[in-house]
């Protein structure tokens, strides 16, 4: 059972890792003068699209998601839209932790906004999946017992270096190298820091998979 | 209580500190006066023959041309015809080389030597004035950059030349308004090889054919731009030189005969391009000097100077052209411009070498000897070797003078002497660090850091030490410090304060590293038996947790300039990161939530009260950034319009807005402040403190409304009133100052906030909890009083206790009981009252605006302590809490740290230009006699968020004891009758846990400052070479440190507050317990 479930784990991450390569790859192929950097929103919203599409499908098919106490389809739905809505307060509470991180709050909304929505799908689109729409649970997860099973701990590390990717990613801002992903010193909170997010995420994720 | 321990703990920390700066920054910033006196042509130079020097014969030439070129190193000028693969730096101009061959008369190429720091604007300060800039030339004027000193371009003006300008914009900065015609090119972006170049290629033919001028001075800065964008060592160099060598060939082709010119590179550049620092590959430049008619009376020859100092071009110069030598210079002339003695009145004209020579020699004899007489910081045994030789010189020139023979060559040989030993001694008092200073400064900082963590680690062991505290130390520093002081007399001959000090520190620093050794043994055994490895590993784990990671992530931004330019936003950044920290951590934890609701519903409620704090904390973090000013580094920046002074602004309905909006937010500081201080009752009593609590924090605030209101109108809009105006804005502020003084006095005398009510009735225990008779006049509802005022039932336990516990027996019913109103609060309140009072005072000294800024600053402090309330209050409730009052990491950087926010948030920045001088001018708008009192003004300006973060450091203690829950701790400390809040009479109870507490929180303050100095400090070592260092890292390393003096400083009075507080409180017990047993 338990070695099941690690494996499950392992292929879930490999499939969306795999997902986030093919939708750089893909475009790159397919959209004439696509690059990470040129058109780094296009580049965001392939990948967080991609992400969402197949998190959502993998823990769906694999069934991770808490059972649910009636099967009636309104309960369903009301389940659905419920995260759906959850969905997108995240987003706007993401944009709203950016812009007090000192990201323009109009200026260059749509960057942060999509920087949001990256987020999102790489945090609360899993804590969806996995705990369904649940704040409490959500809260109970994130504290040191918390963790029930080796899903809750997997949620625990990908969400946590997520963040923190996402946070190094503003350390070289204010540097004066003059690149072109430097946007510019005033703009503290970036979309390129998906680099560090993941090789991080991937990292600690496998890093401390291998004791369990 | 032992406060005494605790202080003078501090001031040892404190002082090893300061110890430490002061050698580092002895040895790293070179200072010197600025004699602000001017030469002219009538001076008469002692001893003369009573006609004046400087303009007395005909000037060689009538124009010059002097074209700098930056960063032209020697290296770059030679020419050398068997080098047949030159790299892209070498050969590339040979005209110079060309000219030297067909020309020998007309042109000389030496190397010029620059004096560090090899940065632009001191090397134009130092071939203008002739003298040794440093880093800070104490002058009378700091706001502007302009040079005041005596110099070349001033002297030209004087005498009528014309003196055009093109090329490198920090000219008009260092000379403003002193050119004939100025056509400066913006130099600041680094990486713009050509906009300055092109833009002087554009004008400088047609204004050399034109006849609209007597000096021409053009700066190119492409050379330094392509050396610090690529290096020397690159195919741009050799384009730019190439391109350098057409400039000067045109130039010698358009030459006049009487037109000399100067062609020089004012530093040299090391092999990655950068200068600043004092390597011969920064330090040696080009110089050129050419003429179309004959200057030289001979070839070179072998006897000639190899090497020009940089000084040195400025009597030539000034000699040549027929103007006064700058007063300041300490150059010689350069003798082979000048003939021999015997052929004056030949072709050639001008000066002999023998007068120019003594000229020069008078006029630097007149410059040392006013210097001394200003400054103390030449040795005083070279200084009167200098004068015996000049006055042996001067007789024996008068002699030859006299007798009119031929003079020695001796007598040239000597004078020159002469000057070049006068200018090694100024230039190794002002112009050459001390690496041996600096690194004793850095070692005994990095040692005081040490200390000052093992202190906070250890402080309740260094409480528990019964022998006596800091005596020991202070006597073998003192010892070591007098020996010290001895050796060096005996060796040198004089004393250098710097070094005495460093011993006593040393010495003092090591026999506690000694006792604290001896102190441990215990600590260490129990764990290091186990397992010395893992502790070791557990220690680092230690270390690295975020509340320590944050500071270490400041500390390394320090050491990068970029960093350090956008350091108010990095630091926001940072704290904010830290504050998100803290219920996140929590959570992990598992405090934040309880797990079942219904046994703590208090706990639900204070994790409610913790996120709103935080909300507020986040929000007024956010808003903070919108004060923030710009320093000239950031290009595209808009200082916030908050920072002008209302005066300022002509749209008088804008005007009325802002004043408005900055009365509401004083309004709503000083009610904040009161309506805590009347939420716990503490304004009942009448004793000093309430005092001026009631009335002189309103009368204040009141004052410093009317003050903005009469120093923001416009002076032509009433004439009638113009008198009163003029003296409101004299009287108001100064009794705003008045206020504020005796407000602090009368809370320092009278600390005391507690109302105590005597009840006759003869209650026993169990009728106490009821509601009081008595209600606070502050209108609040009996049950918030029953909650928060309380009636002080503690006393009446404690008595009771104590009763048993000494004279034992006597009854505990049938005894007058005693209630004491705002007891719980008695140690914060004073320590809140304080610095609000501050809060108010240090307001006066900024603009209007800053009142919002102000009021963020209170609600951010405000926001802070209840997180940490409420963090405790939630480990607590839990059985998680550590014990004692200790105060962890989290909060304390928090705080600290948001000192350096608020620093830019009140609109300051890391640099000289952006003091804010008007505060010296609030309650004395003629100006001042003295230099004390502006400087207080501008600092208490200038640092005003440490001082109130220093001042507020104790209410991180005693913070979480205002805001306990009931019940959660009472248990444990006072048994059966747990459920009575005795808040910060729990301090009592522990005098020793107190004290140990105290200083653990004051030693994790100055820790966490003393690091960032230390960083800085580290910074401006390491990267004294760095192009930056003058700019961004020296000033960061000032305020940095000047930063820390004050944190210190007010850190210790503010413990000394609470210390005075605890002495007031035992005086009263003692007078209440007799009173009571009656």
């Amino acid at each position: 059972m338990w070695d099941h479930e690690i494996k499950a784990m392992a292929s879930t991450h490999a499939i969306i890792t795999a997902s986030v390569f093919m939708a750089t790859v893909i475009p790159a192929v397919f959209v004439p003068g696509f690059s990470v950097y040129g058109t780094h929103l296009l580049w965001v919203y392939a990948v967080s699209g991609t992400v969402t599409c197949v998190s959502v499908a993998i823990f769906w098919l694999l069934g991770i998601s808490p059972p649910t106490k009636k099967h009636t389809l309104g309960y369903k739905l009301s389940r659905l839209s419920r995260s759906c809505l959850y969905f997108f307060l995240s987003c706007l509470f993401f944009y709203t932790v950016v812009v007090l991180y000192g990201a323009p709050l109009i200026e260059s909304a749509l960057e942060t906004f999509s920087l949001s929505v990256l987020l999102t799908s790489l945090t609360t689109l899993r804590c969806l999946c996995v705990l369904g729409p649940n704040v409490q649970t959500w809260i109970r997860v994130f504290s040191r017992h918390g963790a029930m099973s080796v899903w809750d701990t997997c949620l625990q590390i990908t969400v946590a270096c997520t963040l923190i990717g996402a946070w190094v990613g503003a350390f070289p801002i204010p540097l004066d190298w003059d690149r072109p992903w430097q946007v510019s010193s005033s703009h503290r909170k970036p979309t390129y820091s998906d680099w560090n997010q993941w090789t991080f995420e991937l990292l600690f994720s496998f890093h401390h998979l291998q004791p369990v | 209580m032992k406060g005494t321990r605790v202080l003078s703990l501090l001031l040892w920390l404190c002082l090893m500190y300061f110890v430490g700066i002061y050698l580092f920054v002895g040895g790293f910033l070179l200072v010197r006066m600025e004699v602000n006196r001017t030469s002219t042509c009538g001076d008469i130079l002692e001893p003369g023959d009573g006609s004046g020097d400087f303009c007395g014969s005909q000037p060689r030439f009538r124009r010059a041309v002097l074209i700098i070129i930056d960063a032209l190193k020697i290296d770059f000028a030679r020419f050398d015809p068997s080098n047949t693969a030159p790299r892209p730096y070498e050969n590339k101009i040979p005209v110079l080389e060309e000219t030297l061959s067909s020309r020998p008369l007309q042109s000389r190429l030496y190397t010029f030597r620059a004096d560090p720091p090899t940065t632009t604007m001191q090397r134009i300060k130092g071939f203008t004035t002739g003298s040794l800039p440093t880093f800070v030339d104490v002058g009378n004027n700091f706001a502007s950059s302009a040079i005041l000193e005596d110099n070349l371009i001033q002297q030209f003006g004087k005498t009528g030349k014309r003196v055009v300008f093109m090329g490198d914009d920090t000219w008009e900065s260092l000379f403003p308004k002193k050119f004939h015609r100025s056509l400066p090119f913006p130099s600041f972006n680094v990486k713009d090889l050509h906009t300055v170049d092109n833009g002087i290629l554009q004008h400088l033919y047609t204004t050399m054919m034109g006849d609209d001028w007597d000096v021409l001075v053009a700066h190119f800065l492409g050379v330094d731009h392509c050396g610090h964008r690529f290096g020397p060592d690159h195919p741009a160099m050799a384009d730019k030189l190439t391109q350098m060598d057409s400039v000067i060939r045109s130039v010698i082709d358009r030459l006049q005969n009487d037109t000399l010119l100067v062609l020089m590179g004012d530093h040299g550049m090391t092999d990655t391009g950068d200068h600043g620092g004092e390597s011969q590959k920064e330090t040696d430049a080009t110089l050129f000097l050419y003429s179309p008619s004959p200057i030289f009376p001979a070839p070179l020859s072998q006897t000639e100077p190899d090497v020009v100092p940089q000084t040195d071009l400025v009597p030539t110069l000034a000699l040549l052209l027929g103007v006064p030598i700058p007063y300041s210079s300490v150059g010689q002339v350069l003798l082979p411009l000048f003939s021999p003695h015997g052929q004056t009145g030949s072709a050639v004209g001008g000066l002999s070498q023998l007068e120019a020579l003594w000229i020069n020699a008078k006029q630097v004899n007149r410059f040392l000897e006013t210097y001394s007489s200003m400054a103390k910081d030449i040795p005083p045994e070279s200084l009167s070797q200098l004068q015996q030789e000049f006055s042996r010189l001067s007789s024996e020139y008068l002699l030859t003078a006299r007798e009119s023979r031929l003079p020695s060559s001796h007598l040239v040989s000597a004078l020159q002497a002469y000057l070049t030993s006068v200018r090694d001694i100024c230039r190794a008092t002002w112009a050459r660090f001390n690496p041996v200073k600096m690194a004793a400064g850095l070692v005994l900082l990095a040692s005081v850091c040490l200390v000052c963590f093992l202190m906070s680690e250890l402080s309740p062991a260094l409480m528990r030490e019964k022998t006596a505290g800091l005596l020991a130390p202070l006597v073998v520093a003192l010892a070591v410090g007098a020996c010290a002081a001895a050796a060096q007399l005996l060796t040198r001959g004089y004393v250098e304060t710097a070094w005495c000090l460093a011993a006593g520190a040393f010495s003092s620093e090591i026999l506690f590293f000694w006792r604290v050794c001896r102190l441990s043994p215990p600590a260490v055994t129990k764990n290091g038996a186990k397992a010395s490895k893992l502790s070791r590993w557990l220690v680092l784990r230690r270390l690295l947790t975020p509340p320590l990671m944050v500071p270490l992530l400041r500390c390394a931004s320090l050491l990068s300039d970029s960093y350090v330019i956008a350091e108010g936003r990095v630091i926001t950044f940072l704290v904010l990161s830290l504050v998100i920290y803290i219920p996140i951590h929590l959570n992990w934890n598992g405090l934040l939530l309880p797990p079942s609701p219904d046994p703590l519903k208090s706990a639900g409620k204070e994790s409610g009260i913790l996120l709103a704090c935080l909300g507020v904390l986040i929000g007024s973090m956010y808003l903070s950034l919108s004060f923030h000013g710009c320093r000239e580094e950031q290009g595209f920046c808009q200082p916030s319009p908050f920072l002008s002074p209302l005066s300022r602004l002509q749209d008088s309905q804008l005007k009325n807005l802002y004043y408005i909006l900055s009365v509401i937010s004083l309004g709503v500081f000083a009610y904040l402040l009161r309506h805590c201080l009347c939420h716990y009752g503490n304004l009942n009593s009448s004793g000093g403190a309430v005092f001026t609590a009631r009335w002189i924090l309103p009368l204040l605030s009141v004052c410093l409304a009317l003050h903005w209101a009469v120093s923001a109108t416009p002076e032509d809009s009433f004439r009638k009133l113009s008198e009163l105006i003029r003296l409101a804005q004299l009287a108001l502020p100064r009794a705003a100052f008045c206020l504020l003084g005796l407000g602090l006095c009368l809370i320092w005398l009278d600390p005391l906030t507690v109302f105590v009510k005597a009840r006759a009735t003869s209650s026993s225990r169990s009728s106490a909890p009821a509601l009081p008779r008595y209600r606070a006049s502050t209108g609040i509802s009996p049950q918030a009083e029953l909650r928060h005022l309380i009636p002080q039932i503690y006393h009446r336990m404690r008595r009771s206790l104590e009763d048993g516990e000494l004279s034992g027996g006597i009854e505990a019913d049938n005894r007058p009981t005693v209630e004491a109103y705002g007891l719980g609060t008695v140690y914060s309140a004073p320590v809140l009252l304080f610095w609000g009072m501050l809060g108010v005072g240090l307001l006066l000294l900024h603009p209007e605006g800053m009142a919002l800024s102000f009021l963020l600053l209170l609600l951010e402090m405000g926001a802070l302590l209840h997180i940490h309330a409420s963090s405790v209050n939630l480990s607590g409730a839990h059985g998680a809490s550590t014990g004692g009052f200790t105060v962890p990491w989290a909060p304390i950087v928090v705080w600290s740290l948001a000192a350096t926010q608020f620093f830019h948030a009140t609109g300051h920045l890391p640099t000289f230009p952006s003091i804010q001088w008007g505060a010296a001018f609030v309650g004395f708008p003629d100006g001042h006699t003295g230099t004390f009192l502006p400087a207080l003004l501008v600092s208490l300006n200038t640092f005003a968020s440490h001082i109130l973060f220093a001042v507020g450091c104790p209410l991180l203690l005693l913070w979480p004891l205002v805001r306990e829950v009931r019940g959660s701790r009472g248990g444990r400390a006072c048994g059966e009758e747990g459920e009575d809040a005795v808040m910060e009479m729990r301090l009592r109870e522990n005098p020793e846990q107190f004290s140990s507490a105290l200083l653990q929180l004051s030693a994790r303050y100055l820790f966490i400052h003393g690091v960032q100095v230390f960083s800085s400090v580290c910074a401006a070592a390491i990267l004294r070479r760095h192009l930056m260092v003058w700019k961004v890292f020296a000033p960061k390393l000032m305020f940095e440190a000047l930063g820390f003096l004050v944190s210190s400083t007010v850190l210790l009075i503010g413990v000394t507050l609470v210390l005075r507080v605890d002495m007031a409180v035992s005086r009263w017990f003692k007078r209440l317990i007799p009173d009571a047993a009656r």
